[in-house]
């Protein structure tokens, strides 16, 4: 039977908290795993340091994502190379493992645009901010796929648990059921939409089984278990660009887990949570858990790891500098960017910009 | 090149179908567009000429409509969303101001969205609640957005082919009130009508009227009967909203120093000001009379009893061009 074909309350896991083994291990070599682990690390490092950032003033408001390392980075890595994958703000990881480098991530968060301009070949949306609102175009872009015929892409589509209360979750699962299109709406239900618990959201008893609805695939998994992510993730995306006899194309995966620092750097999640439920979510670390089970399997060991870290805060390290030392944006980029050519009024506003600023200088715009 | 007579919907039907034909990438898709063939028959035929892949009929949701054409745009297909009503575009606002206008700005140009977002759009046909109003000043302010409304069965097809080639997002609001009110001359083949130039529908030399869409008759009509006045004006007909026309706009005012703007948009943040804005920053010396703006009134549109009191008339666009030429 197939990992997808479950009740919906019944949660996928191959890991428990210690990382023993009470699933089925998903067939994955070994190279694969230790990258999973060496990922995992990678965020969680990037994420502390890009917090860091924000704290001393060299970064504008950020989204942390500790503690959904598992949920990305096993989620993510189960991509092939022409699937697509549309993120909400907080996929730093899993955009990292899509082939967005981390400089890109800090720039935008830096107030870049140049951040969001995803490099040839790698198939990302950008970051979407207003909430569920990349849903439909997950759809309709897999819904260009299949109406051209290219049946080896699917998309992999983010999204929190607040989410799933908006209208676009709604229509973006529906138009995906009524038209059988090959995405995958992977929940990351982190149990708080800044300071609204997940209760708060929705009166069913999951968000996995929201999916029997829209007549598709629902499958709640543990979303700090790394591989379990995985084994439901490729799962569900092979059965989007290639379902077997009577199976429908979309799956709603339904990954629970716990954001361990704030929405975003600009709120203090103590005011709404308490310390307590925060600890019982951290025994739940996706980390240590997959740490164990690959030097329990003799995959990992200490040197292994010595390596590891040092690798991710050198290559952490070298964006931070990359991106910091990125000259600021031109500003005629405001005015190139709107339309593929300027209209003769944004062509008239940028001469008059240029104009001013030829005469007070840049220091008559910045504030610093 | 042969011709056929048109009415406006009409030649947004063959707009769609001659487009369809020349580029696989184009595809229609909404509410009843199907075998239905849309609730004003813009769509008439062309599911069963193109199939259920190309003529989507799609479930009841206006945001999913725009926002699964969004990602399909942002593949490189070229979606035409109807909306059957603009008074229902509302639910897909988030995706047209947050998406639609933004795409390209946000990626720099490696995601772009050519798409046409059609809807038919204005009152005067004694319609129910919310299938009457006039917001065109909503996607007008939005930037990286295009506004195109047509007045005439040519430039409907025209504009529409230029709007679907166009490689940003053109929002085509079709004035429902003149889709069948008469006919003219549309050319079989392929032909585009540029966004972003206005059309001198008359000439005239003592006052230039500025309008587009439906308000383009009773302007028309107005304008010839103050000819027996001994009134002498100019009729521009805006034909894009967004990107506006200045250059005729000022061209025009030059030559006669007074203007009227005529829209049934509310008169408050209606195009008026904007015009109004435009000749006070390139001709001030050359006016000779408060810019008049003759619009709908700052009220909810009310229900069809009363729209007549509301649209500008024949007798109020006279009555509003004598003002500017007497003052």
């Amino acid at each position: 039977m197939s990992v997808l074909q479950r009740d919906p309350q019944d949660q996928v896991r191959v890991l428990d908290e210690d990382g023993t083994v009470v699933g089925e291990v998903p067939d994955i070599d070994d190279e694969t795993l230790v990258d999973m682990y060496r990922n995992m690390r990678l965020a969680r490092h990037f994420d502390t340091r890009a917090v860091s950032l924000q704290r001393q003033g060299r970064m504008g408001t950020y989204p942390p994502l500790s503690g959904q390392e598992g949920a990305q980075i096993g989620s993510a890595i189960a991509l092939e190379e022409d699937d697509w994958m549309v993120p909400s703000y907080r996929e730093h990881g899993a955009a990292l493992l899509r082939g967005l480098p981390l400089k890109q991530t800090l720039l935008y968060w830096m107030g870049h645009e140049k951040g969001n301009e995803m490099p040839e070949g790698v198939n990302l949306f950008p970051p979407a901010v207003p909430i569920a609102s990349q849903i439909p175009h997950a759809t309709g872009a897999g819904w260009s796929f299949k109406l051209r015929g290219e049946e080896n892409k699917a998309v992999l589509c983010y999204f929190g648990d607040g989410a799933t209360s908006e209208g676009d979750f709604h229509e973006g699962l529906n138009f995906a059921g009524v038209f059988d299109t090959p995405n995958v709406f992977f929940c990351n239900n982190n149990q708080w939409a800044i300071s609204v618990p997940r209760e708060r959201q929705t009166a069913s008893e999951t968000i996995a089984q929201k999916a029997t609805a829209y007549g598709i695939d629902g499958v709640q998994v543990d979303g700090m278990d790394p591989l379990a992510v995985y084994a439901v993730t490729k799962a569900a995306l092979e059965k989007a660009r290639n379902p077997g006899e009577g199976e429908g194309r979309p799956t709603l995966i339904e990954a629970v887990q716990y954001r361990f620092g704030a929405h975003t750097t600009a709120d203090d999640p103590t005011v709404y949570r308490d310390d307590e439920e925060v600890e019982k979510w951290k025994a739940k670390d996706p980390i240590p858990r997959l740490e164990a089970f690959l030097r329990e399997t003799g995959r990992l060991d200490d040197e292994k790891v010595e390596e590891i870290e040092a690798d991710i805060k050198q290559r952490v390290a070298d964006a931070i500098e990359a991106a910091e030392s990125d000259p600021r944006p031109e500003p005629s980029d405001m005015f190139d960017y709107a339309y593929d050519e300027r209209t003769p009024e944004i062509q008239a506003q940028y001469e008059e910009f240029e104009a001013l600023r030829e005469k007070v200088g840049d220091e008559g715009f910045l504030r610093e | 090149m042969s011709a056929q007579n048109l009415t406006i919907v009409q030649a947004v039907r063959d707009g769609l179908y001659t487009e369809m034909n020349l580029d696989d990438e184009v595809l229609v898709m909404g509410e009843d567009v199907g075998k239905n063939g849309g609730v004003f028959r813009a769509t008439e035929g062309l599911w069963d000429e193109f199939g259920d892949d190309r003529v989507i009929d799609t479930p009841l949701a206006e945001s999913g409509i725009i926002g699964t054409a969004v990602g399909m745009a942002a593949m490189g297909l070229k979606p035409i969303p109807e909306i059957q009503f603009s008074g229902f575009m509302y639910p897909g606002f988030d995706q047209i101001v947050s998406h639609m206008s933004r795409f390209r700005t946000r990626t720099r140009g490696r995601y772009t969205l050519p798409m046409v977002l059609r809807a038919p759009y204005g009152g005067g046909i004694r319609a129910p609640e919310s299938h009457s109003e006039s917001k065109e000043m909503f996607y007008a302010h939005e930037a990286g957005l295009k506004v195109v409304i047509p007045s005439t069965p040519y430039d409907t097809k025209g504009l529409l082919i230029s709007a679907i080639r166009d490689p940003d997002p053109v929002v085509f609001l079709e004035p429902k009130l003149i889709y069948r009110a008469f006919r003219g001359e549309v050319p079989e083949e392929d032909y585009t009508v540029p966004i972003g130039e206005a059309a001198v529908r008359r000439e005239g030399t003592d006052v230039s009227v500025f309008t587009y869409g439906a308000m383009t008759r009773p302007t028309l009509e107005a304008v010839e009967n103050l000819e027996e006045e001994g009134i002498d004006a100019e009729v521009v007909d805006l034909r894009s909203i967004s990107p506006l026309d200045r250059e005729t706009i000022v061209e025009s005012f030059k030559k006669t120093g007074r203007a009227v703007v005529v829209h049934e948009a509310p008169k408050t943040g209606g195009l008026g000001g904007e015009i109004t804005a435009i000749i006070q920053e390139e001709a001030l010396l050359y006016q000779e009379a408060p810019v008049k703006r003759v619009a709908g009134y700052d009220v909810p549109y009310p229900l069809y009893a009363l729209e007549d009191y509301y649209l500008p008339s024949v007798a109020r666009v006279e009555d509003g061009i004598r003002e500017a030429v007497n003052f």
